[in-house]
């Protein structure tokens, strides 16, 4: 229902984007339906679930809180753009490796949630992986098998 | 390749976030549909006003009239209507369907259709569902009862040296799949009916929507998307949700797009069924059971869905792994004008099993033993029976499980350590334990009637291609399944491909439920594989040159019941599932008695599942169920207002994050079972069944003081804690 557009500029998984948007949009819908970027998933819509984060200039952001506009100039990278086409990221190895993944819908949120910890805290304890993944909710895994994806992306 | 760890099929698909979900697919010219539903409770629908401010030239309104079939959503009684007409039974039941090709207007539209409803009398509460306090359905608000009868219960109180008697109460559940539920649709006269979206069970959405369209099997096409998730959630109430988005389409003819949002799928989907349970076990002197009586109620909503199959298994396994000569078990399930509860992981037996566990501590502690002890002098063995007369013919050693588990989470050392610090320390530990069974594919007859149907075939590249419609929805099917084509055919594991849920392409391998795919469709994967290779081995030819020369092999296996399984369905006597898993769990807690909190600080869940096909993911699996079934016990609190969840969010619904749960500890003890692939018994449920019992026992441990109800918030711990002192 929104008319008035905006452009927004961005560059998303290393691509400079300029996109005619209403300003108020989420980011998680520009991103998943103009950009294609559908690796980005909704959880919940209002923050608590981080299905939806992505790295927004590198911090960790659910993107279905953010108004586009606030992408104004940044640098997004969503799970597409986590590593080069056809290979993966050794977090993403690990993952596959440990049995990070079950049902998949967490996962792109949580892949990016750990590399933006790995990023903070390079070998993490314990508690800084179980406090920088706790944004990030998982129904399926019970988490012990992703914290020992952490651990084996951490070793490198 | 059994038991090893190899890649997840569809994990790079996964991590890569390429997997399609249904909310990442879009068709040409595609409307998005909402649903409308009665804001208010059970009454009369007077009149449905759609208010000026959109334009309604536009939208695609659907409303029971536009049904070209039945209105009625087809399980078990066929009692759920599609949409509501005339009479809406309960709160946020579907009204009235709205479509266009501008989701924000479509949203905008919904908040303009005021449906005014006369208000009818509603019931809340088993209490009043039993009372008849008004009459809700039928002539009894009753939806099933089940009566199970071992021995003689009088006879068996009469031997008792004390009777202990108990009432334990369960709370609702949210699923919360992370991924909400959807569909899209096509649907014209002339092609039929065709649905994509998030589901376990295709075959049950195709057989609802052939009454509802009044269409033939061949017209109707149901395709499961990557599905986030389901533990149940998504077993029944995909149909109505599929049968909304094809009304939609059938009337607009365009696809429609129909995705729940967070809060719509917690308010309006089902939940894991209340229920209370009431003991009254006879007890020797030396601890002896000489009788167990069980009251077991569960409260399905506004309308039958499966609860009676959740009954069905709820009571099964209220007796749990224990040998007693005289049982008694009548139960019952009602109705309430809340919605519809369903399907969740357990299904049924989370509930009398946190009954059973808490009664069996209480029993130890009257007659003066431990809980170990207790357990001990009363465990199921090989050849004994269980309350359904059940005799137990596979190898069962649960002491030798209990001593194992017992050690693992250090439970002597822990239970005398806490016992000398917890006096004068600010923090209370405890330490409890569960032992439980969980029964393998449908109750009873299920299987025989379901007859399900597998099948494999060959390709081009020299691949096999197994046929079935089970679903993964994140607990491994392609996986564990890829694994015994692969063992039975001798070929590499990357050879197996997995056909897509497609009732237009695939046979009917059943539900994926119960905990029931890896066992039964497991084995009918191994048994058609093992038709192919002789297919193969016949012509002497390579998998490619036979498929280039006669097109595809293919080999078809239909479920046959193991030798000498015998159930009857009138009695409730006899073989109710073809194998238990095993288990015992052993929670260690800390509580904060100036706070009331809980925390969980140490898990330990050992289990016997016949073979491990997958040891990576089945650990996962066991640690998913638990972190959900501590959720259960002390997070996860649904909050009823007039039938109505109050707390439809994820800030407010709490579910455990990756800070509040212990280490996880899982292990297995591996004792193959003869009809299962490969020896491999049922797991996804198991895991739900545990832990509350467990978590509830080790915080009367910390307290010196019980509670018999979850989810135990500190709200209620506080209570009692402090208005004792």
């Amino acid at each position: 229902m929104e008319s008035y557009v905006t452009t927004i500029r961005c560059t998303v998984n290393g691509i400079a984007r300029s996109i005619k948007t209403p300003p108020m949009a989420r980011l998680l819908d520009v991103l998943r339906e103009e950009m294609d970027c559908t690796g980005v998933k909704e959880g919940c819509g209002e923050g608590e679930c981080g299905a939806c984060s992505v790295l927004l200039d590198g911090e960790l952001v659910n993107s279905c809180l953010i108004p586009v506009l606030q992408g104004e100039d940044s640098t997004i990278v969503t799970i597409e753009g986590l590593a080069p086409s056809d290979s993966l990221h050794k977090i993403q190895h690990a993952f596959l490796d440990c049995g990070g993944a079950q049902c998949g819908i967490c996962t792109p949120g949580m892949i990016l949630a750990t590399a933006a910890l790995l990023e903070r805290h390079p070998q993490p304890t314990p508690d800084q992986i179980r406090e920088g993944l706790a944004g990030n909710l998982c129904r399926c895994t019970g988490y012990m098998r992703i914290f020992e994806a952490v651990e084996q992306a951490a070793r490198g | 390749m059994i038991g090893r760890p190899v890649p997840r099929k569809e994990g790079i698909a996964k991590v890569t976030g390429r997997a399609r979900y249904v909310a990442d697919m879009s068709l040409p010219g595609m409307l998005y549909g909402v649903t409308v539903r009665n804001p208010t409770g059970r009454g009369r629908i007077r009149n449905i006003v759609f208010e000026p401010g959109v334009p309604w030239e536009e939208l695609t309104v659907v409303t029971a009239r536009d049904i070209p079939g039945t209105n009625a959503v087809a399980l078990l009684m066929n009692d759920q209507p599609v949409l509501a007409d005339e009479v809406s039974a309960h709160i946020e039941e579907p009204v009235v369907l709205l479509a266009h090709p501008d989701r924000y207007l479509v949203e905008e539209a919904r908040r303009r259709v005021r449906i005014e409803i006369d208000p009818l009398p509603q019931i809340f509460t088993l209490e009043d569902a039993l009372a008849k306090r008004e009459v809700i359905w039928g002539t009894d608000n009753i939806f099933k009862t089940f009566s199970v009868a071992k021995g003689d219960i009088q006879v068996g109180f009469a031997a008792a040296d004390l009777i202990v008697e108990g009432e334990y109460e369960t709370g609702a559940q949210e699923q919360l799949y992370i991924e909400t539920n959807g569909m899209i649709a096509t649907a014209n006269l002339a092609d039929g009916v065709t649905v994509w979206g998030s589901m376990q069970c295709p075959y049950y959405i195709h057989k609802a929507l052939l009454p509802i369209f009044a269409l033939p099997a061949e017209k109707v096409r149901i395709i499961q998307m990557e599905t986030g998730g389901g533990f149940g959630g998504k077993e029944e109430y995909p149909s109505m949700i599929a049968a909304h988005a094809a009304l939609l389409a059938w009337k607009s003819g365009k696809p429609v797009k129909l995705i729940y949002d967070r809060a719509e799928d917690m308010v309006a989907t089902t939940k894991r069924h209340p229920s209370r349970t009431r003991h009254r076990t006879g007890l020797t002197k030396d601890g002896r059971l000489t009788a167990m009586e069980i009251e077991f109620d569960i409260d399905g909503g506004a309308y039958c869905t499966l609860s009676p199959v959740v009954l069905s298994r709820g009571t099964i396994h209220a007796a749990g792994p224990y040998e007693c000569a005289n049982v008694s078990i009548r139960s019952r399930a009602v109705a309430t004008s809340i919605p519809p509860h369903g399907a969740f992981r357990g299904f049924g037996a989370p509930q009398s099993i946190f009954a059973l566990e808490r009664q069996m501590d209480r029993c130890a502690r009257a007659v003066g033993l431990s809980p170990e002890e207790f357990r001990r002098r009363n465990f199921l063995h090989q050849g004994q029976s269980t309350a359904t007369g059940q005799v137990i013919r596979e190898k069962l050693e649960l002491e030798k499980l209990l001593d194992r588990a017992l050690e693992l989470s250090h439970y002597r050392q822990r239970t005398e350590e806490f016992a000398k610090t917890n006096p004068a320390s600010s923090l209370k530990r405890g330490i409890g334990f569960a032992s439980f069974m969980h029964g393998a594919g449908f109750t009873g007859s299920g299987e025989v009637y379901l007859k399900s149907v597998v099948g494999v075939e060959t390709t081009l590249e020299g691949n096999v291609r197994i046929l079935t419609a089970s679903t993964e929805i994140g607990q491994g099917t392609n996986t564990i399944l890829s694994q015994i084509a692969a063992e039975t055919l001798g070929l590499d594991y990357d050879r197996i491909e997995l056909a897509t849920p497609d009732t237009g392409q695939v046979p009917n391998s059943g539900p994926t439920v119960a905990s029931r795919t890896c066992m039964v469709v497991g084995k009918l994967v191994e048994a058609a594989c093992q038709g192919l290779k002789q297919i193969l081995e016949a012509s002497g030819l390579s998998i490619a040159d036979y498929t280039r020369q006669f097109g595809p092999a293919r080999a078809y296996s239909e479920y046959q019941p193991p030798p000498g399984v015998a159930w009857n369905d009138e009695t409730y006597q006899g073989d109710a599932y073809g194998a238990f898993a095993w288990a015992v769990y052993v929670a260690v807690v800390e509580v904060d008695p100036a706070t009331a909190e809980v925390r969980v600080t140490d898990f330990v869940a050992l289990q016997e599942v016949g073979k491990v096909i997958h040891p990576v993911m089945a650990t996962g699996q066991i640690e998913g169920g638990v972190a959900q079934a501590i959720g259960y016990a002390l997070y996860e609190k649904v909050a009823w207002k007039n039938g109505h969840m109050a707390n439809a969010q994820m800030t407010n619904y709490i579910m455990p994050t990756s800070a509040d749960l212990p280490p996880i500890r899982v292990f297995f003890e591996e004792n193959p079972y003869a009809y299962g692939p490969a020896g491999a018994k049922g797991i996804g449920e198991l895991p739900m069944d545990g832990a509350a019992p467990a978590i509830l026992n080790a915080i009367e441990n910390a307290l010196g003081v019980g509670f018999n109800e979850v989810p135990l918030t500190p709200e209620m711990i506080g209570d009692r804690l402090w208005s004792r002192t």
